[in-house]
């Protein structure tokens, strides 16, 4: 395979992740390259949450990860990889609930200004303009929002670090469908503006048509993959997560 | 009681309160950040009074040793399971932040017993030692079960205030000490006799409150000190070390206690376990803050401060269980007024 001409930003090579002696995710291989939204679907349970955390090296993992091109020896820090251009929204937001909405904005771009830099500002009111919804409440805590506003935060948040390479969990879990359209809006234009996305979701069919690559994962392994428009008129997965009512295939 | 005998006790209720202030905001300091209600806060308070005192006598304070010795300890530990090559680079940052502040401290307490009449040098080596104390003892006991419950954490604070008491009965002796006051310059008042020493305390005090309230409620560092005691993985999400958090509120509670050590010293005789006594009332102060908020800590903390010095005029056999005892009130207005703090926690 020959990286040079179409960048990787994460390449995972047989990862393991195990609790104890159980093994949450058993030998998965993903890539993800630049200005790609891949998507990783599969009902409850199969392991996506801990396969994120383990990216996102929040938990041990065996097996080779390459981050941005990076081998090293010893596995990364979740603060090394935030520096690096790396964010994780979590399935739980992990907001900080008793602080204001614009307080946890502006946590957000935290590394960053450790770093130096002074435009803050700015991205603040670029957040806001991409939800007005938290100008509206920037004053109110975080703990005392809807579920569909605490996922703006949480992405919002999450894009004032200025991410190269996001990897979001369940965005749609418990929010409302007109709410859900909104979040997959947002994160086709994330895409637009250079984010790559690597998208956990149980709602396939929501998924399947904003991805570009996709895997089908089961009890710790991927069993599917292919082009997202693929696995959306692939029989097996149209039976086990689109149903039957499956409309025609979506196209990018 | 006359109003001569009332502005006295005033004065004494004032600069106890301040004392306890201290206190009681660098427990609440470290609890927003950590977790950890933080007992050994006072045996840092005794730390600080003693080395003073043993540096005025002459003698180099044992407890640079102890500094020493721990700085080596966490390089040792951080390095230890590290493949070599990757230790071998890490080590020259490590050995500058933990082996060479307490290596300096103990030059800086060699200059001062060198140089008896330089006060200033004298206090510079004592912050210089307590200080880094903090950041030692955040890492050796409390960074490996970070992410313990409240309890576990409270019960580990317990255990490094006993050792510590041990370690200050070790270098200084059971007898009390007391150092030479900075300043014998006092005014009048009307009736009252204002020393320097008492108000050098009370501006101390509130120059630190208000620097504290500055830093959690303005700065984006002090906000993320907080973000790390609200919730650990969100923190660490926005690039926030927990560790890295940890040993920061624990450097700046140890300075706060360096500095109150410091300004008690010449007021009263400090013996190797007084710190304790001092934390528990400074403790009664933070509660009536709710362990969250500096100023109501303030007002609790100059408060403990009047009861103590009004029962020690009228009953002063049972000074200390009256000022105890007032826990027990506030314990309950706080649980009826106010909601359970920890409900970030439990999220």
């Amino acid at each position: 395979m020959n990286r040079r001409d179409s960048p990787a930003l994460l390449v995972a090579r047989d990862v393991t992740i195990s609790y104890g002696k159980v093994a949450a995710v058993r030998s998965v291989s993903l890539e993800i390259r630049a200005g790609e939204v891949v998507a990783i679907v599969g009902p409850n349970g199969a392991g996506k949450t801990t396969l994120l955390a383990g990216l996102m090296a929040l938990l041990p993992l065996q097996g080779e990860v390459r981050r941005f091109g990076a081998t090293s020896g010893i596995p990364p820090t979740v603060e090394q990889l935030v520096r690096a251009g790396m964010g994780l929204i979590p399935e739980r937001r992990e907001l900080f609930g008793s602080m204001s909405v614009e307080d946890n904005l502006r946590l957000g771009g935290f590394d960053r200004w450790r770093q130096g830099a002074r435009d803050g500002r700015s991205d603040l009111d670029g957040v806001f303009d991409l939800f007005p919804r938290l100008r509206e409440r920037r004053d109110q805590e975080a703990g005392t929002l809807s579920g569909g506003e605490r996922q703006m935060l949480a992405l919002g948040r999450a894009l004032m670090a200025h991410p190269k390479l996001l990897l979001l969990d369940e965005p749609s879990l418990g929010l409302a469908p007109l709410i859900i359209r909104e979040i997959f809006r947002i994160i086709d234009g994330l895409r637009a503006r250079g984010v790559s996305i690597l998208l956990v979701e149980q709602n396939a069919r929501a998924a399947l048509k904003v991805a570009d690559y996709a895997y089908v994962m089961e009890s710790g392994s991927f069993v599917i993959e292919g082009s997202a428009a693929a696995l959306a008129q692939d029989d097996r997965v149209i039976e086990a997560y689109l149903g039957v009512a499956a409309t025609t295939p979506p196209s990018n | 009681m006359n109003l001569d005998i009332a502005l006295w006790l005033s004065q004494d209720a004032i600069t106890n309160g301040a004392v306890y202030a201290l206190l009681a905001i660098a427990l609440i300091l470290v609890y927003t950040v950590t977790r950890i209600i933080f007992v050994p806060q006072g045996e840092f308070i005794s730390f600080a009074a003693l080395s003073l005192a043993t540096l005025q006598a002459g003698e180099t304070p044992g407890a640079v040793y102890l500094l020493i010795a721990g700085g080596v300890l966490v390089v040792a530990l951080d390095t230890s399971g590290e493949p070599w090559d990757l230790a071998r680079q890490r080590l020259p940052g490590r050995l500058a932040r933990f082996v060479a502040p307490p290596l300096a401290a103990g030059a800086l307490a060699r200059l001062s017993v060198a140089r008896p009449d330089a006060l200033w040098l004298q206090i510079l080596a004592t912050l210089a030692i307590v200080t880094l104390m903090g950041p030692i003892v955040y890492r050796l006991a409390f960074q490996p079960i970070a992410d313990a419950s409240v309890l576990i954490l409270l019960i580990v604070a317990v255990a490094v205030h006993y050792v510590l008491t041990g370690m200050g009965l070790l270098f200084f002796g059971g007898e009390g000490l007391r150092s030479k006051p900075f300043s014998l310059l006092s005014f009048k008042l009307g009736a009252l006799n204002v020393t320097a020493q008492s108000l050098l305390i009370v501006i101390a005090s509130l120059a630190l409150i208000g620097a504290l309230w500055f830093l959690f409620e303005r700065t984006l560092y002090g906000k993320a000190l907080h973000a790390t005691a609200i919730n650990r993985v969100g923190a660490r999400l926005m690039g926030v070390s927990p560790n890295l958090s940890g040993q920061l509120s624990f450097t700046l509670a140890a300075f706060i206690a360096a500095v109150s050590g410091v300004l008690i010293a010449p007021i009263t005789t400090v013996y190797y376990d007084t710190g304790f006594l001092i934390s528990l009332k400074g403790f009664v102060g933070a509660t009536i803050g709710g362990m969250a908020s500096y100023p109501l800590a303030a007002a609790g903390s100059l408060l403990v401060g009047f009861l103590e010095a009004g029962s020690s005029f009228w009953w002063s056999a049972f000074k200390d269980p009256i000022v105890f005892t007032l826990i027990v009130p506030v314990l309950l207005w706080r649980s009826l007024s106010a909601p359970h703090s920890e409900k970030d926690d439990a999220q």
